[in-house]
């Protein structure tokens, strides 16, 4: 058996689809190349080994949910709920991602090379080692890192299909309680949930984003002194219990 | 009212899929297309709601409205019968052309009648509206059969468009109606997941009114006041699905209050208060104004809709984007979706996709007296 698989996935049903993939890892894949993926759901959901994945075309719902360890490049645009409550390993969209990405997500990256969806990141959890990454390439939706944890997201800004939107939307970090969250240029304080803290920072003193800048800029081929000549928008937790008194009297 | 139908529980919340387009040049597209673009999204519905909406499909009878009927027995059938020829002017009827199929067991009778109001005053007197007002008269035709005649539903009355729906998957009511035997040059398709209200043929989606269609993945939680809303104006919710009292709002705002299409989807989905306490006086004032009249009309809970009539095809998001919907274009063709596979079942050349900010309405007008406005619009 060769280490690596291609697969023409073409009018294959997911379920057909994951199930041949899984009964592949068993047999010691490592590598695939999905070609002519529409549509099809759950791909490497709940994946545990260090596989990694080409997908060209537009994977279905809840791409990579639950895994633990994978490495997928995206070819085209996703959809919505790519990362859901993800471990450990990558994910790298080369277009477009929808709603609900990186939800729950408790490590690894997802990198996203231009606009997301609503609610990006929300519920995102750290512990120790393991810091959940989410950079979008463009702009997001309301509700970016919505009741936020513990991790890092990032919003450049740079390459987006929405160039009259702002470059976040509404209800921006609200209810955060741990994590950061990095905003490219300026943001308006309107948009932002009330408890978070703003500071204006260079992305060159800051150690943490300047290594996820570098490693994103080399993942999509772009010039890394481009995006840090801008400043950046820090928006941090104010308090890790914003709601500690919310049900006591 | 009493509410003839069997089916009791007034509340639906549904996690659909839909998808439509529309040519711009009114450019007849087969049936195919759609067909292709609802079965990708198979997983979102689970067989107990399919349908679609399909503009061009009758040139032969464009004058004449053309009423679907779905009735539970042959009698209910003949009394429709009857009541259409006391009241109306049936130039045609027959049974909707349908195939055997193997998904699809069983299904109320079903016939169109394409008709148009004799237009003498004693019949515009007898339901109370202004001499030569057919449109009126038709909905009141409508309301009467699906309140008043047991059995009988009428689920398409458009002119020169038909609804076609029925319990089971929509690629299976496809094939029941055999739709790939018709060329539009708008379709919308539908596929349900109900899960509060029974999965019957009347609850499938789309919902129509006149030549209004709509396709709704979410739900309305609004519905109660909604519904009460449209009663003081005379309809009658009747099919026991959130989703029928869009297709009535629309009617009410557009056709009869004459709003633009985008003033009536400011009112279903309008901004939150916070975001009007910063505008400028005059949009403030304007918003506010249409906040308060049309109070009873806003949506709540989450939807994603695709509404089409003669002249356009409209998509449009709850203000908070509770449910998914993308867009994307090729040529002279517009897309609409719950996923971006869907577009790219449609047509794989489509090439710009996009998701429409939530509670901003995409907007493809033909209708050359009407302002055009496309999508990815500023307010």
């Amino acid at each position: 058996m060769s280490k690596v698989c291609e697969i023409d996935a073409r009018g294959i049903y997911y379920k057909d689809l994951n199930k041949r993939i899984r009964d592949l890892i068993k047999q010691g894949v490592k590598k695939f190349i999905l070609k002519n993926v529409n549509g099809q759901r759950y791909i490497l959901d709940g994946i545990r080994e260090n596989v990694e994945m080409d997908i060209y075309g537009v994977p279905g719902q809840d791409l990579g949910a639950f895994m633990d360890g994978p490495t997928i490049k995206v070819f085209g645009d996703g959809q919505d709920g790519i990362a859901n409550t993800m471990g450990s390993g990558k994910i790298v969209v080369h277009g477009i991602a929808g709603d609900v990405c990186g939800y729950g997500m408790r490590g690894g990256k997802l990198f996203i090379k231009e606009d997301a969806g609503y609610r990006i990141g929300i519920h995102m959890k750290e512990y120790k080692d393991k810091v959940p990454v989410i950079v979008v390439g463009g702009k997001s939706g309301d509700f970016f890192g919505e009741y936020m944890a513990g991790g890092i997201l990032v919003v450049l800004g740079m390459f987006t299909r929405k160039p009259s939107a702002p470059i976040c939307g509404d209800f921006l970090g609200t209810g955060i309680h741990g994590g950061k969250i990095y905003v490219r240029g300026d943001v308006d304080p309107y948009l932002c949930g009330k408890e978070c803290g703003i500071e204006k920072i260079e992305a060159e003193n800051d150690e943490t984003l300047r290594n996820i800048l570098k490693e994103y800029c080399n993942d999509f081929n772009i010039d890394y002194n481009d995006v840090v000549k801008e400043k950046f928008t820090m928006l941090w937790p104010k308090t890790k219990r914003p709601y500690g008194n919310l049900y006591a009297y | 009212m009493v509410n003839k139908n069997r089916y009791n529980d007034p509340k639906d919340i549904s996690n659909c899929g839909l998808c439509g387009f529309i040519n711009k040049d009114r450019k007849l597209v087969s049936g195919e297309i759609i067909i292709k673009g609802i079965a990708i999204q198979h997983d979102r519905g689970n067989g107990l709601g399919g349908g679609f909406a399909a503009y061009g499909i009758y040139p032969e009878f464009k004058d004449y409205y053309a009423l679907h009927l779905m009735c539970d027995s042959d009698m209910a059938m003949k009394n429709v019968e009857e009541f259409l020829n006391v009241t109306v002017m049936v130039k045609h009827s027959e049974p909707i052309p349908t195939r055997k199929t193997k998904a699809i067991v069983s299904s109320p009778k079903l016939k169109r009648f394409f008709v148009k109001p004799r237009g003498n005053s004693e019949d515009y007197e007898r339901f109370g509206v202004e001499d030569g007002a057919d449109d009126d008269y038709i909905v009141k035709i409508i309301m009467h059969i699906n309140e008043k005649i047991d059995g009988a539903y009428v689920f398409s009355s458009g002119k020169n468009m038909g609804a076609f729906k029925g319990v089971g998957f929509p690629e299976d009511i496809a094939e029941f109606f055999r739709l790939d035997e018709y060329k539009g040059y708008i379709w919308t398709a539908h596929n349900r997941f109900p899960t509060n209200t029974p999965g019957w043929w009347g609850g499938a989606h789309p919902f129509t009114l006149l030549d209004w269609s709509i396709v709704h993945n979410g739900e309305i939680s609004s519905y109660g006041i909604n519904k009460r809303y449209l009663e003081m104006f005379g309809y009658k919710c009747t099919l026991l699905t959130d989703t029928e009292v869009v297709a009535y709002l629309l009617d009410l705002l557009i056709r009869k209050h004459k709003l633009p299409v985008r003033i009536a989807c400011m009112a279903l989905a309008s901004p939150f208060w916070k975001h009007i306490d910063r505008m400028e006086d005059e949009e403030k004032n304007a918003f506010t104004a249409l906040r308060m009249v049309y109070g009873s009309a806003l949506l709540n809970g989450p939807f994603a809709i695709l509404f089409a009539n003669n002249d356009g095809l409209v998509g449009m998001n709850d203000r908070v984007k509770l449910r998914p919907l993308v867009v994307g274009t090729c040529d002279n063709t517009v897309y609409m979706a719950s996923e971006i596979s869907s577009l790219k079942e449609m047509n794989p050349e489509i090439d710009n996709v996009w998701a429409p900010k939530a509670g901003e309405p995409v907007i493809v007008n033909l209708d050359k007296t009407e302002k055009t406005v496309k999508g990815r619009g500023k307010k």
